[in-house]
């Protein structure tokens, strides 16, 4: 059993996947689908800074006297994967700004019913294009 | 050293530095001649690259000069340059396309950050190419798949607006599971160079964590590559994409996706654990007999023209991943072949399918009538793209299918080799409607389109036909193909 209290950040990145996957999933929402998108790449995140852990090891900075530190490769790496994670949120925020623009809705299972129906009609509905004078004017 | 040394990453920096420039100049036509000239300036680059490697194999480049495996590695191998000179011929040809058919499909303030994302895209498709880094690998590859978001997103329809996030969605799931099998790899090998990974790989076959691993990747590339059950993103995103972004995605993204399996399989891992071992090869095949079925059946209902070339684009990714699955060398060296060969005649199709809605407005079949006689070459274009699509002789189409008979049937697996033919034959089927549309059909007066020969620009006509007349080329003479492929397989199973 020690094994299981030993390996609680793994037990963390099990259910941080889990639940964010499970809200990816499930949620019909597309700005909740995103946040179990973070929550879902987060879990890779803190499975690669536990990696890089060594048992009483310090932190990886040079100081006189100590010579176990823990391996910052890992933490470099995911440097790099939390970039490319917001990235892809903003981009996927982006995308719902846009949908919310033209669908009036970032229902799923709305969008769903409005693309259903509107594939009975003939024509393509065009996006409409918004300038930012337009913007402000929704705001006010 | 001078600047031929340097080729292998100046192939990625030069359009990775033309995307900003694009922006900063700030003008359709500066942006589409910079991207032009970046495309160009790489296939010639990956031109001198294929001679220097068919003459004296492998190159390895390590960047900033930190020799591998501590620093990141660039290695260039037969596999490696077959997918980059496809890569960037293809990006040539259709961002020389582009121009007519962006102006006409996308609103005019997007034009110019549209080439800097597309060139995004192919900077980033070709370092998974080049790269002998995993990690660097992953960065790459989502690289490629935001630009490549974005690019779906653009499309004029608003469905394409939902079908990018939906690819979003599944991408990004699929690029963290390969993070975590990367993440998996190196917990217990403490590195993350391909090469030496392969060899300490086998040491820890037995290893749980590694086989977890393992799964993690598989799943994560089959993602990416649309195999039959993850293949639900794939249909929308190029059905609704502008013409040009699924002609470019259509002929590369996928493929690249391919390589990156390959690469794992059999370069990361090895033939005897990925395929034998592991039961991976069932399964490959498998699921690609599924989906050369039923997305060659899903395809013949069609009615929006881009909708069936994607739904056929899943079926041929299932007869690529069935020869991969029949784990021989014969299996793998198809499998090459018929990723370029797919990648030609895909590029063609939806490419001439990209002029037909610049010049009539839409790629549905009630577009197609009097195709013939308003477009005669990009109608010609689309029967010779069909052909090869299914497989006749002297089309390149029809070599890739004789090796994947070849392959099933030195595997002893005959069945599979009447499921390839069937296959075909539902590919009759579907191009038949294609085909019938465009020459049979008259022109009604309900259909918008006058009778009077009004045939694409010249840019658009000169890659469509370009890659038209590679098809055939490469149905004739397989000198080029069938022995890079096989001797590209041959490395591959043999060791890196």
């Amino acid at each position: 059993m020690s094994n299981v209290a030993g390996l609680f950040n793994y037990w963390v990145v099990i259910f941080l996947m889990m639940a964010g996957f499970f809200v990816v999933i499930s949620q019909g929402n597309l700005v909740k689908k995103i946040i179990g998108l973070s929550l879902f790449q987060a879990s890779a995140f803190i499975l690669y800074i536990s990696i890089g852990h060594v048992s009483g090891g310090e932190v990886p900075i040079y100081v006189e006297g100590s010579n176990l530190y823990s391996n910052p490769l890992p933490h470099v790496l995911i440097l790099t994967a939390i970039v490319v994670s917001v990235s892809t949120t903003a981009v996927g925020l982006a995308i719902i700004i846009r949908i919310k623009e033209t669908y009036n809705t970032v229902e799923e299972d709305e969008i769903q019913v409005i693309d259903n129906r509107k594939d009975d009609e003939d024509e393509p509905v065009v996006v409409e294009e918004k300038h930012s004078s337009e913007y402000k004017e929704d705001r006010s | 050293m001078s600047l031929v040394d340097h080729l292998p990453i100046l192939i990625i920096i030069i359009p990775l530095i033309a995307a900003p420039l694009c922006v900063l100049f700030d003008s359709a036509k500066a942006s589409w001649l910079l991207a032009l000239a970046a495309c160009i300036s790489s296939f010639i680059g990956s031109i001198k690259l294929l001679n220097t490697i068919t003459l004296s194999g492998p190159i390895s480049y390590s960047l900033g000069g930190w020799q591998p495996p501590w620093g990141i590695e660039y290695r260039l191998d037969l596999l490696s340059i077959i997918l980059l000179l496809l890569l960037t011929s293809i990006a040539s040809l259709v961002v020389l396309f582009a121009r007519y058919s962006v102006e006409q499909e996308i609103s005019k303030n997007r034009i110019v950050p549209f080439y800097a994302t597309l060139l995004l895209a192919i900077a980033g498709l070709s370092g998974i190419c080049i790269s002998g880094d995993v990690f660097n690998l992953f960065v790459f590859l989502e690289i490629s798949s935001i630009a490549s978001y974005t690019l779906i997103s653009l499309g004029k329809d608003r469905r394409a607006l939902n079908a990018a996030f939906k690819y979003l969605v599944m991408g990004t799931i699929g690029a963290t599971f390969i993070l975590i099998g990367i993440g998996f790899l190196y917990m217990q090998t403490g590195t993350l160079n391909m090469q030496d990974l392969s060899e300490r790989l086998p040491s820890l076959y037995d290893n749980r964590t590694i086989r977890a691993g393992f799964a993690f990747l598989t799943v994560g590339v089959c993602l990416k590559l649309a195999l039959f059950p993850l293949h639900l993103w794939l249909p929308n995103a190029y059905a609704y994409a502008p013409s040009v972004v699924s002609a470019f995605l259509a002929a590369t993204a996928t493929k690249v996706a391919v390589y990156m399996l390959l690469r794992f399989l059999l370069t990361v891992f090895d033939f005897n654990f990925s395929l034998n071992t592991m039961p991976l090869d069932v399964i490959l095949i498998a699921l690609g007999s599924v989906a050369i079925v039923s997305s060659s059946l899903v395809a013949i209902f069609q009615v929006n023209l881009k909708r069936l070339l994607a739904y056929s684009s899943i079926a041929q990714l299932g007869y690529i991943s069935l020869s991969i699955g029949l784990a021989s060398k014969l299996g793998i060296a198809s499998a090459i072949i018929h990723l370029f060969n797919h990648a030609l005649m895909k590029g063609a199709l939806f490419l001439a399918l990209g002029a037909m809605i610049y010049k009539v407005g839409g790629a549905e079949l009630k577009h197609c009538q009097g195709m013939l006689k308003r477009m005669p070459l990009t109608s010609l274009a689309i029967i010779i793209g069909g052909l090869s699509l299914i497989g006749i002789p002297g089309t390149a189409g029809f070599i890739s299918k004789w090796s994947m008979i070849n392959a099933s049937l030195e595997a002893g697996l005959w069945p599979l080799a009447l499921l390839i033919l069937f296959g075909s034959l539902l590919a009759i089927i579907y191009v038949w409607k294609m085909v019938e549309a465009i020459t049979l059909q008259p022109s009604t007066s309900t259909a918008t389109a006058p009778l009077t020969r009004d045939e694409a620009p010249l840019t658009m006509l000169v890659p469509i036909w370009a890659l038209v007349i590679a098809n055939i080329y490469y149905g004739i003479n397989t000198e080029l193909t069938v022995s890079l492929a096989q001797r590209a397989a041959n490395i591959l199973v043999g060791g890196y």
